[in-house]
């Protein structure tokens, strides 16, 4: 018997024979033996020891650094998320108003999401709300003399973030686009002969025919952003300078995993990390049946 | 009447298009501009034209900081890219291939199991991922970044590859098995040459992703002879950053470089690649 289940599924299983090894070593194993570790005092160079809720208490009763940390990450999801996906719905609907060059100006707003997560634009980023940066420089220019430097003022480092990833507004854009080619024009026909008025015809056609798109992008992106990384890193350093304002969460979690070698504690984060995700996510999708629209 | 309809339709369409993207790229431009002018003339002649034009900082910049030079950074970056853009396409493939075209026992729980991994935090395999490098020795060698992808670990590429392979024909499947070939010819006599373009879109942005990320690498590389082009710009910016400017944007610039040469090339591509796949970035 297991030979003709060899004969039969042999071939099958051998195709799939790096991924099955490679998602039990990489991935499945390590989420259960992260789960162990949450619940031990563990470090690189000492075996773990359990200590049972002792991290996940911690860090919700004693770690102010952690709750900074989340308040943080909400932020910017909650603040940066919703005004990317609007940038990139009204620009995917100008664009799709059939202009000459759509080809050419599609591929130049998707070119900030290519570069975006690299350490060279958030150099840039930087220095052009440094100081003496270009946004001081075009404030002047419309008569605003500003000396402030908008990445060592706590009350503004976390904006200039989120504008970081709202200027990547490009990939979610052309998910947009090609969403909108795919509403029939017979609706907006239709609407038209019943008087229908812009602002209808996009509340009425035009967001519930691209609401399974929105529903893509809103999750992607939101699972996206909560592991920012790279731009907090290089502007604000691994501590989330100044004052703990840009301390992301991961950033949280390497300085404590790697910096502090809280490897325990860390694996705790992580998977306080994994159950909100999981639980935002299931939340999108919950209440997705009553806002997100299929034909058929 | 129809002059007022081309106007209007300026108005809104083109104006708002054009202005926006002139922003967008403002900042890009501000720093290809302030890297070809002399250090003290950065904050000072903040035209995008520069007033005096020069290479010092391509050439001062380019010797990095110490003793090692960009040219050891990108050789790296090059070296890591390569091997993972080989791990991806191969492995990737044949998943998808056993996913798109084979019946076999747990398939749908198999296929649900690798769609959840591509919404999967990084972090939440993180720490034992890390472990089991360092007791491997693995540490400070680009074998981390580089062994998982020779396990299909990069679900979105499997995900795309499969979508692409179920609009194949199976009749070719058929008329070659007929013709005697077995599974594995039909993978890489008929699949993989009609798989082309989802396998070009799997190296595109694998090389982007691969070279663009930071994190894996701060993690793993510690010594700045073994460097890629993003941890020798964030020494270099550690070391000159206050002092400067104008090496730090020229570095900065050039290492947008490839991924903008890249996205010329396949930018047709790249953007398909968004648009039906949904893929990140």
């Amino acid at each position: 018997m297991i030979k003709t289940f060899f004969k039969r599924y042999g071939t099958s299983y051998a195709f799939l024979l790096p991924w099955i090894f490679g998602i039990l070593i990489f991935t499945l194993i390590p989420i259960l033996v992260s789960l162990y570790y949450s619940f031990t005092d563990f470090g690189l160079f000492k075996k773990p020891e359990w200590i049972g809720m002792t991290n996940y208490i911690e860090m919700f009763t004693r770690d102010a650094r952690y709750i900074k940390s989340i308040k943080v990450t909400a932020i910017y999801v909650a603040v940066g998320v919703p005004l990317k996906l609007a940038f990139a719905l009204l620009l995917a609907m100008i664009l799709n108003k059939g202009m000459r060059g759509l080809v050419f100006f599609r591929a130049v707003y998707y070119v900030p999401s290519l570069l975006g997560g690299s350490v060279a634009v958030a150099i840039l980023w930087r220095q052009v709300f440094g100081q003496s940066g270009v946004v001081n420089h075009l404030l002047g220019l419309i008569g605003i003399r500003s000396t402030t430097s908008w990445i060592a003022h706590p009350d503004y480092t976390l904006g200039v973030l989120i504008a970081l990833m709202v200027w990547q507004f490009g990939s979610s854009m052309i998910i947009f686009l090609a969403g909108l080619k795919q509403v029939p024009i017979a609706l907006y026909e239709a609407a038209d002969i019943d008087g229908a008025k812009g602002v209808s015809k996009f509340f009425r056609i035009t967001l519930p025919m691209i609401s399974p798109v929105i529903l893509f992008n809103l999750v992607m992106q939101t699972i996206q952003s909560f592991q920012v990384f790279t731009p907090a890193y290089i502007i604000g350093g691994p501590e989330g300078k100044p004052l703990d304002s840009i301390l992301f969460y991961t950033l949280y979690l390497y300085t404590q995993g790697f910096s502090r070698l809280q490897m325990g504690y860390a694996s705790a984060m992580a998977w306080m990390l994994l159950i909100v995700t999981a639980l935002i996510t299931g939340l999108i999708f919950l209440t997705a049946k009553n806002w997100v629209f299929y034909e058929d | 009447m129809k002059e007022n309809s081309l106007m209007k339709k300026f108005l809104l369409v083109y104006l708002p298009v054009i202005l926006g993207a002139l922003i967008m790229f403002y900042p890009l431009v501000w720093m290809v501009s302030s890297s070809f002018k002399p250090e003290l003339m950065i904050f000072k002649d903040l035209g995008i034209w520069p007033k005096q034009f020069t290479l010092d900082n391509y050439i001062d910049g380019w010797s990095g900081a110490g003793r090692i030079s960009f040219s050891t950074y990108y050789l790296n970056t090059f070296l890591i890219v390569l091997l993972v853009i080989i791990g991806n396409m191969i492995t990737c493939s044949m998943t998808a291939y056993a996913f798109a075209r084979f019946k076999f026992p747990l398939k749908n729980i198999l296929f649900s199991l690798m769609l959840a991994t591509m919404m999967l935090p990084v972090h939440a395999v993180l720490i034992p991922q890390y472990t089991i490098f360092y007791n491997l020795g693995w540490t400070n060698s680009y074998l981390p970044l580089i062994i998982p992808k020779f396990f299909a670990t990069d679900a979105f590429f499997i995900f795309l590859i499969v979508q692409f392979i179920r609009g194949l024909p199976s009749q070719l499947d058929e008329a070659a098995t007929i013709d005697g070939c077995n599974k594995f010819d039909i993978y890489y006599k008929i699949i993989i040459p009609l798989c082309t373009p989802a396998l070009v879109t799997t190296a595109i942005f694998t090389c982007i992703w691969t070279y663009n990320d930071f994190f894996s690498q701060l993690l793993y590389i510690s010594e700045p002879k073994k460097y890629t082009v993003s941890l020798g710009l964030k020494l270099f910016l550690d070391s000159t950053g206050q002092s400067s400017f104008g090496q730090l944007f020229a570095m900065s610039s050039l290492s947008l470089l490839p991924v903008t040469i890249f996205f010329i090339m396949f930018q047709k591509l790249l953007v398909e690649g968004v648009a039906t796949s949904g893929i990140k970035a």
